[in-house]
């Protein structure tokens, strides 16, 4: 828009003040304000312009002034005008929109991944670090941010106002939503798609930090174990290392750098491969066989929570090379199970067992 | 202040002896008719009855929203309310509002046809229409239900354990009323029209009608069957719908939406009916540009097909398709602006009253404006995800439905009603109702829309206490609109009685409605009229009335 | 004031009675009657269209998701009575053609065996979709709690899927033919469904024919019922290439 930056801010401060608009804390909400402001601007002119048409014609042509009426068949130059205007406008509004529409769901390459599970009632966050939190969500300032929805049940949305972003967590798929905070604080977080009885129980807090604070809460809150360390282990404990390691000889194909690769399936339709894609192929492999391998992986759905999916994925994204799977080839030293079978080698931390495994 | 109204001279006046209400007595004479005037009363009764049980469910939930805690009732309780006030609300009153009362009783009339084409048909709609509310009451007695009323999957399959099914047979049977009004309506228009009534001499009000009956023809069939298979997923467990049995929860969204978005052109087109006979009838002229704002009703009917998956923005499908159907939401949302600004020129150069309809009119022209650009908002789909799923939609849909669609129908009701019973109602404390409904109407809803730009999210029992000051806000208003809703009722039904003799043609308006006596005959017609004058043709009228006089006196 | 009113007096009995006696009071001719009334016949078949466009839809987009599953579960249905009960439904339409031909041409003998014979076939196709959704009910491919995948993750155990070539499929591409039965079920019981109220309107209608009924020229009803029961018919001939032949070759 053609305002002045400053002119801006004020007006911004004053909506917020005046409790018109939540605070802006993200880098997307000013841009989402403007177009709104605008919007808000031209339905404004439109309401004015039909109320004084109406109350013009009301007062000029009332029955005391003008007994009679004047037959007027219809203008087609008129008709055409407020059919264009509207249209025009609301195109400008479209473009704009869409614009915005784009760049809220599209997350930059560098964002930081978090994962959100929804459930009735409460949201999970699992930091790639392995920080896990429930009904609140610590986040730095000046970094892009990704979550990756899913919900566990029910449909739930997951709503941040003062960043204007919102994002349904849908049963069965990853969804996915970016922002950038820009002011500490806290700030609410609700779920907005209706999800039974304690719907509006499924609040929590958005809290911004500044990067030494975010590092501080990093640190007092890890569980020691990332998630893809997590992941790691489930690895090992599923026996996924028994056909993915990498070996020439392997039954199904090395994972070392597939995430963000594009794959050709068995069917011969090429997917690019992302959190949804493995999240997928670990439950339902048969749709999902790359090219050149024999169809015997078997479905791992109901043998793992969403958590322990999301572990897995967030392991697959990171591996780089196959070493460590075939460091933990046809060992049985992570199975939560036995956890003090195996005596010997300590790599990981060896007292907590793979978070994720379904409970049967 | 002048006005059109005359009334016979009431000394001498009296409601004529023969007419539709007087032809037979008895209750049974009611139960098993097949006039359309009749059946627009036995509709007109029972939708006021669900519209007093949806209204009094609304207030249960502003009573509740006047404090941030859940304290007058439990959650669970506050999402049985709103869902069945949402049910009520939309199946039971708002889809079958106008068209079924008024529609039925006019489109006949207005076209010089006897009856409509399927009488039985049309009692039968009625009928299911009963059955579909018993039904949706009995649910509420036995427990109520708590999906919302969209019912969205797996929700509604695998969470709830409320009477889900019961509700969406309900629907289920409340849709073919539904069905059956449309097919009745569009093969009436097609069919009946009386010799000289040729597609452009029809009122505007039948080009709406005819438009929504399009889109309950094709759109409540969908409606049904994913009602229907919801509710098989519930009996015996298929999995069309179910996420963990491979089913796409979002399909359900598609097929859902593919009816409830045509469902709300369903309720607002036989409003912009009403508005256009009232708004020409007071200002003593032809609608200006009639013919545009007939096509631009079949417009939004074809357009309003093509925009359902605007309520999925932010639920995960692609970008391309957000594209497209915000795209189509602009389309759509032109032939409403060409039909409010239309309206406005209808008044130029005319020469207006301010009667009781009238002011519904214009009430319903402000906020029908604002529930139109605020879609708008929300059909943009950068702004959509901040504002979706919030007060925001809550007001906006209110601004159309209850702006909107009461509006029209409150005024319809005041314009007929001489029509229908043949008895004027005090003019004064009606105009006083208008415009309380009005001041109540933006009270209720307008801080609405401040909470969801706040980024309150609706279908809350529950709510951060910053938001108090704008609900209790809300809350005072919905009793001012409260009061707006109950006058009407009192003194409507006061005039049934001691209302002044109405006469054929109060309101001087052109219609062929107007022509014949109130309440009308049985028949409507003794003899069928051949169509001469062109629609909405005052001078035709001044002609009729000179004629009348010379003849006479 | 009322006087310039059109009708205000009238004798509702005032006017002539030319018409025969089925002309309903708000029509002025009995082709407006007739011709209001299959045009509401052919409406109402619209709205059935779109009602049956829902599962159409479902079953395109699963069918798309889940082909080998669609396949095998395909492999379930019996060629020879679908194609059995194809031949009894057209048979049906063309007995019930003969039908409204007979009652066009006032044949009364012709009318009532025509709809002897259209009961029949329909009763016929009922029947023998009860014998296929009790072998679907004996191998546990009812959707539900029962719902068993052993004919699919093991298909020598199945003779249907043996007979097919069927090779083991994983278990969750198994678990989708969930899917294809959860259709499979909606849409030929929506289709029998409407058989039903067909046979039921069918009884309703030969009861009047065998007392001579139709034979006065009104025969609105007859041709209306045929139009439903062609459309049923025709409904019947999407669904049986779709759920048991097109997927039936990998």
């Amino acid at each position: 828009m053609g305002l002045s930056p400053v002119l801006w801010q004020f007006l911004v401060k004053w909506m917020v003040n005046f409790a018109i608009i939540p605070p802006e804390a993200s880098k997307i909400a000013s841009q989402v304000d403007a177009l709104l402001v605008f919007m808000t601007l031209v339905s404004l002119v439109g309401l004015v312009l039909v109320g004084l048409l109406v109350t013009a014609f009301s007062i000029l042509y009332r029955r005391d002034r003008n007994p009679v009426a004047t037959q007027i068949e219809g203008s087609t130059l008129l008709e055409a005008t407020w059919t264009i205007i509207p249209l025009g406008l609301f195109l400008v509004m479209f473009v704009w929109g869409s614009v915005l529409y784009f760049r809220i769901y599209t997350p930059p390459p560098n964002a930081m991944n978090i994962y959100v599970v929804g459930k009735q009632w409460m949201w999970k966050a699992e930091h790639p670090g392995g920080q896990h939190e429930i009904n609140s969500l610590h986040i730095p300032i000046g970094k892009p941010i990704q979550l990756t929805l899913i919900s566990q049940d029910v449909f739930h949305s997951f709503s941040i106002p003062a960043f204007r972003v919102k994002r349904e967590a849908i049963p069965g798929r990853y969804t996915t939503v970016w922002f950038e905070a820009t002011t500490p604080g806290t700030y609410h977080l609700f779920c907005t798609q209706y999800c039974g009885t304690q719907h509006s129980g499924m609040i929590g807090d958005i809290v911004v930090l500044t990067p030494e604070n975010y590092k501080k809460w990093l640190d007092s809150s890890t569980s020691g174990v990332s998630l893809a360390q997590n992941g790691e282990r489930l690895f090992a404990s599923l026996s996924c290392n028994a056909c993915h390691n990498g070996q020439p000889d392997s039954r199904g194909p090395s994972l070392a750098n597939v995430y963000g690769s594009r794959l050709t399936l068995a069917s011969g339709s090429p997917v690019l491969v992302d959190e949804a894609y493995l999240r997928q192929a670990i439950l339902n492999p048969s749709a999902h066989i790359t090219q050149g391998y024999a169809p015997i992986m078997p479905t791992y759905q109901g043998q793992v929570s969403e958590e322990g999916l999301i572990s897995l994925v967030e392991y697959i994204k990171n591996l780089s090379s196959n070493y460590r799977v075939q460091q933990t080839l046809n060992t049985t030293e992570l199975l939560p199970e036995q956890p003090d079978k195996v005596p010997g080698k300590t790599n990981g931390a060896p007292s907590a067992g793979a978070q994720g495994v379904a409970k049967p | 202040m002048s006005t059109i109204v005359s009334l016979p001279d009431q000394s001498t006046a009296r409601v004529p002896k023969r007419n539709y209400l007087t032809n037979e007595n008895g209750l049974l004479s009611w139960l098993l008719t097949g006039d359309h005037k009749r059946i627009a009363i036995l509709y007109l009764i029972s939708i006021t009855f669900f519209f007093f049980i949806g209204g009094a469910l609304a207030g249960v939930i502003r009573l509740e929203l006047l404090t941030p805690q859940s304290d007058l009732m439990a959650a669970d309780t506050y999402n049985k309310v709103f869902t069945m006030h949402g049910v009520v609300m939309i199946f039971l009153f708002l889809v079958p509002s106008v068209p079924a009362t008024l529609g039925n009783f006019l489109i006949p009339i207005m076209i010089g046809a006897k009856d409509l084409a399927f009488p039985k048909i049309n009692l039968l709609s009625w009928y299911l229409y009963l059955a579909g509310g018993a039904m949706t009451l009995a649910a509420m007695i036995t427990g109520g239900v708590d999906t919302g009323w969209t019912f969205t999957t797996p929700m509604s399959t695998h969470f709830s354990n409320t009477n889900v099914i019961t509700t969406g047979l309900a629907i289920f049977v409340a849709g073919f009323s539904s069905i059956f009004t449309g097919l009745n309506f569009i093969v009436t228009v097609h069919r009946m029209r009386a010799p000289g009534m040729t597609w452009f001499k029809l009122p505007l009000f039948v080009w709406a009608h005819y438009a929504a009956s399009i889109l309950m023809v094709l759109g409540t069939p969908v409606l049904a069957i994913t009602l229907v298979l919801v509710v098989l997923e519930r009996t015996i467990g298929i999995g069309v719908f179910d996420p963990t049995k491979g089913g796409d929860p979002i399909l359900f969204q598609h097929l859902f939406w593919f009816y409830s978005h045509p469902a709300v052109y369903i309720m607002i087109l036989p409003g912009m009916g009403v508005i256009s006979e009232v708004i020409s009838t007071f200002s003593r002229k032809r609608v200006f540009g009639y013919t545009a704002v007939a096509f631009s009703s079949v417009a939004i009917a074809v357009f309003g097909f093509f925009v359902w998956a605007h309520h999925m923005f932010i639920m995960g499908v692609s970008n391309y398709a957000v594209l497209v159907f915000s795209l189509l939401t602009m389309l759509v949302a032109v032939p409403s602006a060409i039909k409010i600004f239309n309206w406005a020129f209808t008044l130029y150069k005319g020469s207006i009253t301010f009667e009781t309809p009238m002011l519904y009119a214009f009430g319903f022209m402000g906020l029908f404006t604002i529930g139109g650009l605020t879609g708008v908002f929300l059909g943009t789909s950068g702004t959509d995800i901040h504002l979706t799923e919030t007060y925001f939609i809550v007001a906006h849909f209110h601004f159309v439905m209850v702006g909107g669609m009461l509006m029209a129908f409150l005024s319809g009701i005041h314009f007929w009603w001489p029509k229908m019973t043949g008895r004027m109602y005090p003019e004064k404390i009606s105009q006083l109702a208008a415009v309380v409904t009005f001041i109540g109407f933006n009270f209720t809803f307008f801080p609405q829309f401040l909470l969801g730009m706040l980024g309150m999210p609706r279908r809350y029992a529950a709510y951060p206490a910053e938001f108090q000051v704008l609900n209790v806000f809300s809350t005072a208003g919905a009793s001012i609109l409260g009061v707006g809703y109950l006058l009407p009722m009192i003194y409507l039904v006061w005039s049934l009685k001691y209302g002044a003799i109405a006469g054929a043609n109060p309101w001087q308006a052109t219609g062929l409605e107007w022509q014949i006596q109130s309440p009308p005959l049985t028949e409507n017609f003794t003899t069928i009229p051949v169509v001469t004058q062109d629609v909405y043709d005052y001078e035709w009228l001044e002609r009729q009335k000179e004629h009348e006089v010379t003849h006479v006196g | 004031m009322d006087s310039h009113a059109v009708a205000t007096t009238a004798d509702a009995h005032g006017h002539e009675h030319d018409h025969p006696a089925y002309l309903r009071h708000h029509f002025v001719s009995y082709e407006q009657q007739t011709e209001t009334a299959s045009f509401g016949m052919w409406l109402f078949l619209l709205t059935e269209i779109m009602f049956f466009g829902g599962l159409f839809t479902a079953y395109l987009i699963y069918r798309n998701w889940y082909y080998p599953a669609f396949v095998a579960g395909s492999h379930q249905l019996s060629i020879t009575l679908g194609s059995f009960n194809t031949l009894l439904l057209i048979t049906s339409s063309f007995t019930m053609a003969m039908g409204v031909w007979s009652a066009e041409t006032k044949r009364h003998k012709g009318l009532v065996w025509s709809l002897i014979a259209t009961l029949i076939l329909g009763i016929g196709f009922l029947g023998i979709k009860t014998v296929e959704y009790k072998e679907k009910w004996e191998k546990h491919h009812i959707p539900g709690d029962t719902f068993s995948v052993q004919s699919f993750v093991n298909p020598s155990s199945d003779a249907e899927a043996k007979a097919a070539g069927d090779k083991p499929m994983g278990l969750d591409m198994a678990r989708k033919t969930e899917v294809y039965f959860s259709l499979y079920f909606a849409m030929t019981g929506m289709h029998a469904l409407h058989m039903i109220i067909g046979i039921a309107l069918l009884c309703g209608m030969l009861f009047k024919a065998v007392r001579g009924g139709y034979m006065d020229g009104n025969i609105a009803f007859v041709e209306n019922f045929g139009l439903y029961w062609h459309f049923v018919d025709i409904v019947w001939i999407f669904l049986f290439p779709l759920l048991y032949l097109i997927s039936r070759h990998q």
